[in-house]
């Protein structure tokens, strides 16, 4: 098993929340401190060296006009990081390229920051929370659409050598793509994608990407591998898919002892509970298919907000979205959910929110990496395979 | 039966057609159409009441193809030449209204008479405001609010819908945002085409439309030749459903003052 290191990079310095609206979106800027910001951006760069350090991947995404991931333009960030590191591995979960009107604008960035990093990009596409809709003033409909066929001509861009060629697509037109620079890993970067849904992890996995799920907990992370699998075995890629293809994201707090652990974990929370969006933000028309929004006003809710309302290190541990306690506690929480969900080979760890203070972050990294990490790897290879459990075995877990 | 289905350029479309006489078309507005409405009763009780739903609206498919409401139009143009009208009266509200004026630019000669009530579709306000307030940025109860001037006719409830019918009513506003997302809630080459509208036009606003205000229509209404402005009291952005008597005895005096001979 891999381990990365995920940090937001939120700024957290707000006025109280019954202030404002939204934390998303509307948050007005003067809020945002350019010198607390500028500290901000040095504090979590440094977080992350502590990973590559301790041997640890890095991961960062983007997210845009949200206190919540002060990094809109990622790219700029992972070029800046291509060059402070030298050995870790470069997630970058996601590229928005629904929201992104140039696909072949995003191909050259992520083949720029391959050569940069001489080939230690892993490079993720998303299509984006439903927020990012009016920051992008991207159309919500047809958003799945858009970004398979943005995929597949970076894709082409970046395994194309031979002079220019054209596309003429449904949503991107394009006359003369020949890029330069070229991927510097051939024929190009790893590619990954992270949905919630298990139809789309079935696209995903028919595609045999890697697959990235966030806060998905025990059934929920169980059913977008089984649609991945389903996928991967449809498109015949094989019976049983690698764990190096299956990422879980979540919340993950180490400490040498249980109140420290307790401590830094609590703090985490703030990743989930500061989310506040109205419905209008959170829901744009098209966002999500017809009979989810029907599910949704005969009474559904979302799994993570209903969590929200009440969220408690215990329940967060509970459901599987949260690994918090001493490394052995740790390791069993983990292990529990790897064996209910059937196997994953990546772990991208939330290690840093809201109030958790530098030195804590620090320390939660390196507890995990030096008292944790060493078993996962051992215990869970990359080249481990996958299964759909056995109901017998799923029963009695939570 | 008044509705059936009628396939136009691929696409399968719900069509009410009902009623004799002189043929009108009849454009919905953002919550599509239902025949029960009291407003279409009346029309079809006067005259040939020819109402589509919108691709992606009602019952009607929604083809992969369609983009935008200038496409709507040509569909539309295609439905007068398939029912061999040669020229109709044309009543569109809200973003029917923009289907309607786009319709009318591309073939003028085949409208005898047309009514645009709250209509969206052209910019001609400032670069940093939009002329109608963003619908997709607001919470239901404050849409309501400018929607309606008896904000509770805005309200959902879904209890009181078959799920069939909170299904239309989701895909109503999808496709609505399809279409009307960027430029949002207008055509940026409307205004420079709407001179050559040159039949007798009326511009219908309710007086509590918190969309469409006075100003929005008037500025509007500007870019034709032969135009006139009305308001309809106790009404908001849609006054075929809040004031429907007063909203068809508007389009009838109006029919009724400009009667030159059909095209």
């Amino acid at each position: 098993m891999k381990a990365w290191h995920f940090s937001e990079n939120a700024y957290h310095y707000l006025p109280p929340k019954e202030t404002y609206e939204s934390i998303r979106v509307t948050l007005p800027n003067r809020i945002y401190d350019p010198k607390k910001g500028a500290a901000l951006y040095d504090r979590f760069i440094a977080e992350w060296l502590v990973a590559e350090e301790e041997g640890m991947g890095i991961m960062l995404n983007e997210h845009h006009q949200t206190a919540t991931c002060v990094d809109p333009a990622a790219p700029l960030m992972l070029a800046a990081l291509a060059r402070l590191t030298t050995r870790a591995r470069l997630l970058i979960l996601g590229n928005p390229i629904a929201n992104r009107r140039q696909p072949v604008r995003v191909a050259e960035e992520m083949a720029m920051v391959d050569v940069l990093s001489r080939g230690r990009l892993e490079c993720g596409f998303v299509r984006g929370v439903p927020y990012e809709i009016a920051a992008g003033n991207s159309n919500p409909v047809r958003m799945n659409e858009r970004q398979w066929e943005a995929l597949d001509l970076i894709v082409k861009a970046w395994t194309t050598h031979d002079g220019p060629f054209s596309h003429e697509g449904r949503f991107f037109h394009h006359r003369m793509i020949n890029i330069w620079p070229r991927p510097f890993q051939q024929p190009h970067p790893p590619i990954w994608i992270s949905t919630t849904s298990p139809s789309g992890a079935n696209q995903v996995g028919a595609r045999g990407y890697v697959q990235a799920t966030f806060l998905t907990g025990f059934d929920g992370t169980r059913a977008v591998f089984d649609g991945y699998r389903r996928g991967w075995r449809g498109a015949g890629l094989g019976e049983a898919v690698p764990a190096h293809r299956l990422a879980y994201a979540a919340l993950v707090y180490t400490a040498d002892n249980e109140r420290d652990a307790r401590a830094g974990a609590e703090k985490l929370l703030w990743y989930v509970t500061s989310n506040k969006v109205p419905r209008h933000f959170a829901n744009p028309p098209g966002y999500v298919p017809i009979g989810a929004n029907l599910a949704m006003l005969r009474g559904a809710e979302h799994p993570l907000s209903a969590f929200a309302r009440g969220a408690s290190v215990d329940a967060a541990i509970e459901r599987g979205i949260m690994f918090a306690g001493t490394p052995d506690q740790v390791l069993k929480q983990i292990r529990k959910l790897y064996r209910h969900v059937g196997g994953f080979g990546h772990l991208l760890i939330m290690g840093q929110a809201g109030f958790l203070e530098h030195d804590e972050t620090v320390a939660g990294i390196r507890h995990f990496a030096r008292h944790v990490y060493p078993a996962l790897k051992e215990e869970f290879p990359d080249t481990a395979l996958t299964s759909d459990v056995p109901t017998a075995e799923r029963a009695g877990v939570a | 039966m008044p509705t059936s289905t009628s396939v136009l350029a691929g696409a399968s479309l719900e069509l009410f057609d009902s009623g004799e006489g002189a043929p009108l078309l009849f454009l919905h507005g953002c919550d599509g159409f239902d025949p029960n409405h009291r407003f279409a009763a009346t029309l079809a009780g006067h005259g040939r009441l020819i109402a589509p739903s919108h691709p992606g609206f009602g019952r009607s498919a929604l083809p992969d193809w369609i983009t935008e409401v200038d496409d709507i139009a040509y569909l539309y143009l295609e439905l007068l030449d398939r029912l061999r009208l040669v020229s109709v009266d044309l009543v569109g509200c809200s973003v029917g209204g923009w289907i309607a004026a786009e319709m009318a630019t591309k073939a003028p000669r085949r409208f005898r008479r047309i009514v645009l009530s709250a209509p969206v579709g052209v910019k001609t306000g400032p670069t940093d405001r939009l002329d109608i307030p963003d619908i997709f940025a607001m919470s239901d109860e404050a849409l309501a609010t400018l929607m309606f001037h008896d904000p509770a006719k805005g309200r959902l409830d879904p209890a009181a819908l078959a799920d069939e019918e909170l299904a239309i009513r989701l895909r109503n506003r999808e496709t609505l945002a399809l279409l009307a997302w960027e430029p949002y809630m207008h055509n940026p080459k409307l205004r420079h085409r709407l001179h050559r509208v040159d039949c007798p036009v009326l511009f219908l606003r309710g007086e509590s439309d918190g969309l469409v205000s006075d100003n929005y229509l008037r500025r509007y209404a500007g870019l034709l030749p032969d135009v006139r402005c009305a308001t309809i009291a106790g009404a908001g952005h849609a006054p075929e459903v809040e004031q429907p008597d007063p909203f068809v005895a508007r389009i009838e005096a109006f029919l009724a003052a400009n009667t030159e001979p059909e095209r």
